[in-house]
Parts: C-alpha cells; sequence; structure tokens
C-alpha cells in the first residue's frame, strides 16, 4: 500500500538528502516514472471502485488447517468453464447453426480454419474435463463433509450447476450436426418425451414442434450458448459469494485442537 | 414522542391515528409506502412486459402446429401388393434436407388379415412408419418372419405393427394415405394402441394403453 499513497510532506523532512537537506537534484529515470505513473492509476482506480479492499478480502481469506490439494477442484472447473467460455465465443465467429449448413461450418472449422481444429478440440474435449472436474468437486465436497449447516445451500446451487452443465452437453452435441449428434438428439428428445405429464410437452419445446424441424438447431445453438450460460455465470456468482462468505470446512480427519475450549463455547 | 402521547393507536389502519407526520385524515397508506410499491410494481410490469412474450415466444411451437397438411407422391399403385412391404422414403421435414427423411413401409390393405384400424377413414392403404415406440431408432422390416426389429434395444412388431416382443409400448405409428390418379400418396402421422385404435400422434415411448395413456397427453394442438 506504500506504494499506491506517498508520503505526505513532512516538516523537517525536504528532500531525499535527509533533514533540512538540499532537494535531490537529479531527475527521477524512466523506470521510476513509469512505477509512479502506474501506481497512480491504480491509486485513482481503487480509490473509486474499493477494488484492492474486494479483492483482499477476497483472496487473502483465512482458510482452516489441513487445506490441501483436494480444495482446488473446484477453482479448477471455474477455469474449464472460462476455457469453454472463451473456446466457445470464437467457435461461434465461424459455427453457423443451419440444419443444411451445420456440418459444412464445422468441418471448415476442423479442415480449414487457422488453429480451428485445436480450438474446437479444446471445446470438445475440455467438456468432457469439466464434467469429470465436476463430480471430483462434488465428491471432494461430498466427502469431507462440506455440504452440512451452514452451507446446504451452496450445495443446492452446486447441483443446480451440475444439471445445467450436463445440459450444456446435451445441446452442445447436436451442434457438429453429423448422424451421431443428430441420432443422439432425436433419441434425447424422445427420452424426454418417454417421462410422465410434463414429458411430451419438454420434448416438444426442446425440438420446437412434434419432429426435429428447421428451428430445434437454432433452438439448441441459443440455449447452449446465450441461456444455460448466462444461468451458469449468476449461479457461479452465487457459489462463489456463499463461499466466501462462509468460509470453507477443515478435512475431516482433523480434530479440532482445544475440545474443551469447543465445548465451553457452545 | 408517540409514545407518551395515549391517543395513538399503533394497531389502527389509519396514518393519523399512528400518530405519522404529516398524515392526512382518513389515510390508511403511508406515502412513502405508497411510492415503494409504485415503484416496485411499475419495475415488475415493465420486466413481465418483456419477459412473458419471449416465454411464449419460445414455447410457442408447442401450443402451435404450423406445419402445413402434405401429400407426398410414393409412386404408381401398381408398385404395392397385399402380401409384403415395399420401403418408400419419404420426406417428414422438407425445410431440414436430409434430417428430415425419413423410411416408411408401404403395402396393399388386406381385409381377409388385416384388422380395420379404428376410427380412421377407409383407406386401402398401409403405411407404418419406421420409427420405433420405445426410444425412436429406426426399425426394418424383415420378409422372411414378417417382422419388424429393431436394431437398439431389440423391438419386434409383427406384419400389422402390433408388438410381439422387448421393451416398445405401443404399435409402430401409420400415415394415413389416399389414391390420387392412379397414384399412393402418403399424408400426416397418426399412433395407435394395442386394439389399433386411432390416436393423434404421439412422441415414442408413450404409451396408448390401460391407465398409463393417462399419463402421457395429447399435443394441445390435435
Amino acid at each position: 500500500m506504500k506504494l499506491l499513497r506517498p508520503t505526505p510532506p513532512r516538516p523537517g523532512r525536504n528532500g531525499p538528502n535527509g533533514p533540512d537537506g538540499a532537494p535531490a537534484t537529479t531527475k527521477p529515470g524512466v523506470k521510476e516514472t513509469a512505477v509512479e505513473g502506474t501506481a497512480e492509476v491504480v491509486g485513482w482506480l481503487d480509490e473509486r471502485t474499493g477494488t484492492s479492499s474486494f479483492l483482499r478480502y477476497f483472496l487473502y481469506r483465512k482458510v482452516p488447517k489441513g487445506t490441501n490439494w483436494f480444495y482446488t477442484l473446484g477453482t479448477a472447473t471455474l477455469f474449464a468453464f472460462l476455457s469453454q467460455a472463451v473456446t466457445g465465443v470464437f467457435l461461434a465467429m465461424f459455427y453457423e447453426p443451419d440444419p443444411t449448413r451445420a456440418y459444412e461450418s464445422t468441418s471448415r472449422i476442423t479442415n480449414e480454419v487457422f488453429l480451428g481444429e485445436f480450438v474446437r478440440a479444446m471445446h470438445k474435449w475440455g467438456a468432457t474435463v469439466m464434467i469429470i472436474l465436476i463430480f471430483l468437486h462434488m465428491g471432494r465436497v461430498f466427502f469431507f463433509g462440506a455440504y452440512k449447516y451452514p452451507r446446504e445451500l451452496n450445495w443446492v446451487i452446486g447441483v443446480v450447476l451440475l444439471v445445467l452443465v450436463l445440459t450444456m452437453g446435451l445441446t452442445g452435441y447436436l451442434l457438429p450436426f453429423d448422424q451421431r449428434s443428430f441420432w443422439a438428439t432425436v433419441v434425447a428428445s424422445n427420452i424426454t418425451a418417454a417421462g410422465p405429464l410434463v414429458g411430451p410437452y419438454l420434448a416438444d419445446f426442446l425440438r420446437a414442434g412434434a419432429e426435429f424441424g428447421p428451428t430445434t438447431i437454432t433452438r439448441f445453438y441459443s440455449l447452449h450458448m446465450l441461456v444455460i450460460p448466462g444461468l451458469i455465470i449468476a449461479l457461479i456468482g452465487a457459489h462463489l459469494y456463499l463461499v466466501v462468505k462462509l468460509g470453507t470446512t477443515a478435512p475431516p480427519w482433523l480434530k479440532a485442537e482445544k475440545k474443551d475450549l469447543l465445548r465451553e463455547e457452545v | 414522542m408517540a409514545d407518551e402521547s395515549p391517543k395513538f393507536d399503533k394497531s389502527s389502519r389509519y396514518t393519523e391515528d399512528r400518530g405519522i407526520a404529516g398524515a392526512f385524515e382518513g389515510e390508511t397508506v403511508t406515502r412513502r409506502r405508497l411510492m415503494e410499491g409504485t415503484v416496485l410494481l411499475t419495475g415488475g410490469i415493465a420486466t413481465m412486459a418483456f419477459t412473458l412474450p419471449a416465454v411464449g415466444f419460445s414455447l410457442g411451437p408447442v401450443f402451435e402446429d404450423t406445419t402445413p397438411e402434405r401429400w407426398q407422391d410414393v409412386g404408381p399403385t401398381g408398385d404395392f401388393n397385399d402380401e409384403s412391404y415395399v420401403p418408400r422414403v419419404i420426406n417428414l421435414v422438407p425445410e431440414v434436407g436430409d434430417p428430415g427423411k425419413t423410411t416408411i413401409y408401404v403395402r396393399r390393405f388386406n381385409p381377409e388379415r388385416d384388422k380395420e384400424v379404428e376410427g380412421q377413414d377407409n383407406q386401402p392403404y398401409v403405411a407404418i412408419s419406421t420409427r420405433c415406440a420405445h426410444a425412436g431408432c429406426p426399425v426394418r422390416y424383415i420378409q422372411a418372419s414378417q417382422k419388424f426389429v429393431c436394431p437398439c434395444h431389440g423391438g419386434v412388431y409383427g406384419f400389422e405393427g402390433t408388438v410381439e416382443g422387448g421393451p416398445p409400448v405401443r404399435p409402430l405409428d401409420r400415415f394415413y394415405t389416399r389414391v390420387e390418379g392412379g397414384r399412393v400418396q402418403i399424408g400426416d402421422r397418426f399412433s395407435l394402441n394395442s386394439d389399433l385404435k386411432r390416436y393423434s400422434p404421439r412422441d415414442p415411448g408413450a404409451h396408448l394403453d390401460g391407465l398409463w395413456q393417462y399419463i402421457y397427453p395429447a399435443r394441445p394442438t390435435t
């Protein structure tokens, strides 16, 4: 913080040459100017936004003893999501959600676009990695008992996020529009329709009609890149807010150091 | 100061009686509360004004059937007999190109062995959909055994498309048929229960028999 707030002038200390000494004669170098300038800009922003106090609160939280590598799985999932978001946005620049153009444009991404194969593979394999990470994260929370009071709501939000991510998998699977994705979607919507009472309506909503029609693919595309990601981002925000607010749990194998004291406090 | 004055009645519905500063006679809602309500109501109306149409827009296809009635030509009447099925390809959804195509099996109606489809107009031809009534996989007709067989989960259907084995919950769907100028034409899909009673088109997996049929409602459009 010293960088951000220069020491105010004090009587008897006029310059770098000591108390009551002559002022500095050498001009500050380029490096000093750059450092000072950056600090000034950062300070200006911070004074108006309170970013540094937020970041201090957000990143420099106290964590319980015994926190280990398993606690990084949630962050790993978050970064898998960010990777999906970024690669997805760039894939959307070349992809055309039209039944007659979807396969063509996908194969163009794979075969012709510069780094297209790489970005598409990142998105495709990243989806699998994200699902695996989510289940590992869920397992960590379950086996460490981190879902218990007062964190039940965060578990519920996490389950909703899991369902949303699986829905992302379902809607994204159709988009390459090859035989496999087409029939997978046909069967998936038929399975949806086999659900009692609401099933048939839900399937018609997914397909935009009774049959796989011309707007099914645009509907899946819109769900895949706008509706569900929006919900996921909002819920990740709530998830993280609760993590920061409630803190993390110690691993279950760690016993309270002063048992008697604990009992007294309770 | 309100506590010191005995004439104020906190449970009264009038703001004047409750001792609120600036209260009018006969006023029951404070102006602050009224403004709060107005702001919330306005915001709520504004939000609903764009949310409800958007939701209705996305739910539209459930309640509105925009597909026109189509009759597709599958060949002259001489192409078909009443002993065996002839495969034909029709396009259910021409707008999507190849994915909209589907195979159907067509034969002439045989009054000696066929059961009349209850609720269906007199149709001289039988056009069977290849969409399995279990999960929607494409079934294939095998002439040697005179059965339709599904490759996915082993559903087996007899010559008339009624279930003979496996997981399917109802017979294979059919299409309306008609003859125009010596040529057979195929119309819309309809579903059947195990008694070959006609129903509006249902999705695979939707039961049409017994109590089960009541938890699989028909489409609002039919």
